[in-house]
């Protein structure tokens, strides 16, 4: 199948962002921020950079995978399956509602197509990606493993029992990539807690480090990601250092930690809708 | 004593459990291709060896880093492998609880947690190493089967046998030398209690090392004229209701015998049960509200209350409750 443009790359990115704010609007409730931060790196991997199934299957077989770790962001995840085919865009309706598959962060328990395994409590995402990578080598399953992890989230702990273990067992078909928006919950990242040079502890535990300085351009995603793919192969694992702007694509929204976990009332709604086209057509 | 004494289940030979574990976990790897292997640092006294040494390209020692050996161990399921993680019980537990619980847990993910030198019994280490919550932590999950068997034969058949379970499986055992008083190559069912002793005038629900001092026990009180019970709760969760509440329907009271908390403990499952089903006199056998303490392996079961004599003490109590 030809892969998608860049124009409709952007498209679906503008469609996703609209399920996104009504999405967390409809329930009140959920993680507007980093969603709309991370669209684009979502849209190139779906829509792009990976080879996936929508007849979905758990274990993943002769296909690429792809975890978030940083659950939290949820609706770009959930409009993104949707949007490729795992489930009708009907169902983000549902979101946070009872009796839905679409639960606050990413379950199983449910049955929803797409999600291997739960996240939202953080840190964990990298070492299920870890064991899916090598579960791919035993199998002779020559395909990528991908995961996302939040800029936050470098602050736990196990992250970094991870970061020690895939150059140790030579986990080359995998791409780990983190949000580098720059904030937290309580604030900016760098008063919360310093990250300092994450470039340089990646590489420090052996990962081959690359940087996109705009995660928001969708064509810098593409190149990065595929320039980590030639990475692969080589024995050492890679990391792509992806700098977002939380909250892009809604003007209001930008670059603040305040739009983390809070949802937009009526007006705020109507006004992040009127600096997004329906281009897909709204479910 | 021991020797004297007409137990219904005889020894002739004492050997770890983790050792039946180490033993189980190579057979289990050469029948089944898709088992691998986890170690945080304690290969040895996992006895995970004879399987890395065969099946090196199915084990993965990962360091002192258990929260991402469960992670990783979730993520070896997403392809249909078999993870078997090996650490000591407090590492495989405690420690990594909330890894557990979303990664394994919740996920439904085929991990089997196989943990080593659980309770008192550890000895000398002390109350660091001594986990005696393990079992209410993991009966707790959601999707968690808990398996505490009885000693070498037992553990290496369930070691073999959660294999072709599918589903997380928490499989505890331990570091003593204990009497090898069940049948070699034995059937290991999941969720199936045994009955393991006929008796009529009390039930004796024993889990782990204590099932052998349950068996003692059984020998001692009949030679008083106590006809006593005793069923092997190997598998604590799913709990067995239906032989536990069979047993008791005939006998008419029970004790518990487990080394680990009595908050949380196979007692506590068994309790609930005939509460809710078939209120009758109970008497527990376990750690009352303590930590744990350096010493060797039978002073610890005396000093805590663990041993044959008090779960005979318990039998008395009960009785005269009915």
């Amino acid at each position: 199948m030809e892969k998608p443009s860049i124009e409709q790359l952007n498209n679906i990115c503008s469609q996703v962002r609209r399920d996104i704010v009504r999405m967390v609007h409809g329930v009140q409730s959920g993680h507007p921020g980093a969603s709309l931060g991370c669209t684009e790196f979502f849209v190139a991997l779906y829509f792009h950079q990976m080879k996936h199934y929508k007849e979905f299957n758990i274990d993943g077989i002769g296909e690429d995978l792809f975890f978030l770790s940083n659950g939290h962001i949820s609706p770009v995840w959930y409009s993104v399956l949707a949007r490729s085919g795992y489930f009708s865009s009907e169902e983000l309706s549902t979101f946070r509602k009872i009796d839905s598959r679409l639960q606050g962060h990413p379950a199983t328990e449910e049955g929803l197509p797409g999600i291997r395994v739960a996240s939202g409590s953080l840190g964990q995402g990298l070492s299920v990606a870890i064991g899916a990578a090598l579960a791919k080598k035993l199998n002779n399953d020559d395909h990528t493993v991908y995961v996302l992890m939040g800029d936050g989230e470098q602050q736990e702990g196990q992250i970094w029992e991870a970061a020690m273990c895939a150059p140790h067992h030579g986990v080359d078909n995998l791409i780990a990539s983190i949000d580098l928006n720059g904030q937290q919950i309580d604030g900016p990242t760098e008063q919360i807690m310093n990250l300092l040079d994450l470039k340089a502890k990646w590489e420090a535990f052996g990962w081959q480090v690359i940087e996109t300085e705009n995660g928001n351009d969708i064509q810098q995603v593409l190149s990065s990601l595929e320039k980590a793919k030639g990475l692969l192969g080589n024995g050492k694992p890679v990391l792509n250092l992806l700098r977002t702007d939380m909250g892009y694509g809604v003007d209001f929204m930008v670059g603040t930690h305040k739009w983390h976990g809070i949802a937009p009332d009526d007006d705020q709604l109507a006004a992040a809708l009127g600096q997004l086209d329906e281009t897909l057509g709204d479910y | 004593m021991e020797k004297t004494l007409d137990t219904k289940f005889t020894y002739t030979e004492k050997k770890d459990t983790r050792s039946g574990f180490g033993d189980g976990f190579l057979e289990v790897g050469r029948k089944n291709p898709n088992v691998v292997g986890l170690c945080a640092d304690l290969i040895g006294s996992l006895k995970m060896g004879a399987f890395q040494k065969e099946f090196p390209d199915r084990f993965f020692q990962v360091g002192i880093a258990e929260a991402n050996m469960m992670g990783v161990a979730a993520g070896l399921t997403i392809g249909g492998k078999i993870p078997y993680t090996g650490t000591f019980a407090n590492f495989s537990t405690g420690r990594v609880y909330d890894q557990i619980r979303q990664s394994i847990a919740y996920s439904g993910k085929n991990v089997k947690i196989c943990a080593s030198h659980a309770g008192l019994t550890l000895g000398e280490d002390g109350a660091t190493h001594q986990i005696l919550e393990d079992v209410g932590m993991m009966r707790m999950l959601p999707h968690m089967t808990v398996i505490n068997p009885c000693d070498y034969n037992q553990t290496k058949a369930a070691t073999i046998a959660i294999a072709d379970y599918e589903g997380p499986v928490y499989l505890r055992f331990g570091r003593p030398k204990w009497p090898i008083f069940t049948p070699e190559n034995q059937k290991f069912e999941i969720g199936k209690a045994w009955k393991m002793i006929d008796g009529k005038d009390v039930s004796i629900f024993a889990t782990g090392h204590l099932v052998w001092e349950a068996v003692v026990a059984e020998a001692l009180l009949r030679e008083e004229g106590i006809k006593a019970e005793v069923i092997n709760i190997h598998t604590i969760k799913p709990l067995d209701t239906e032989a536990i509440l069979d047993s008791v329907a005939k006998t008419g009271c029970a004790v518990t015998a487990e080394e680990h908390q009595l908050n949380g403990g196979m007692g506590d499952s068994v309790a609930q049960t005939l509460v809710r089903n078939h209120p009758a006199p109970l008497e527990m056998v376990g750690v009352n509200d303590s930590f744990g303490e350096s010493g060797k392996p039978e002073e610890l079961l005396e000093k805590y209350g663990l041993n044959t004599a008090n779960i005979v003490k318990a039998v008395k109590k009960v009785l005269s409750r009915k």
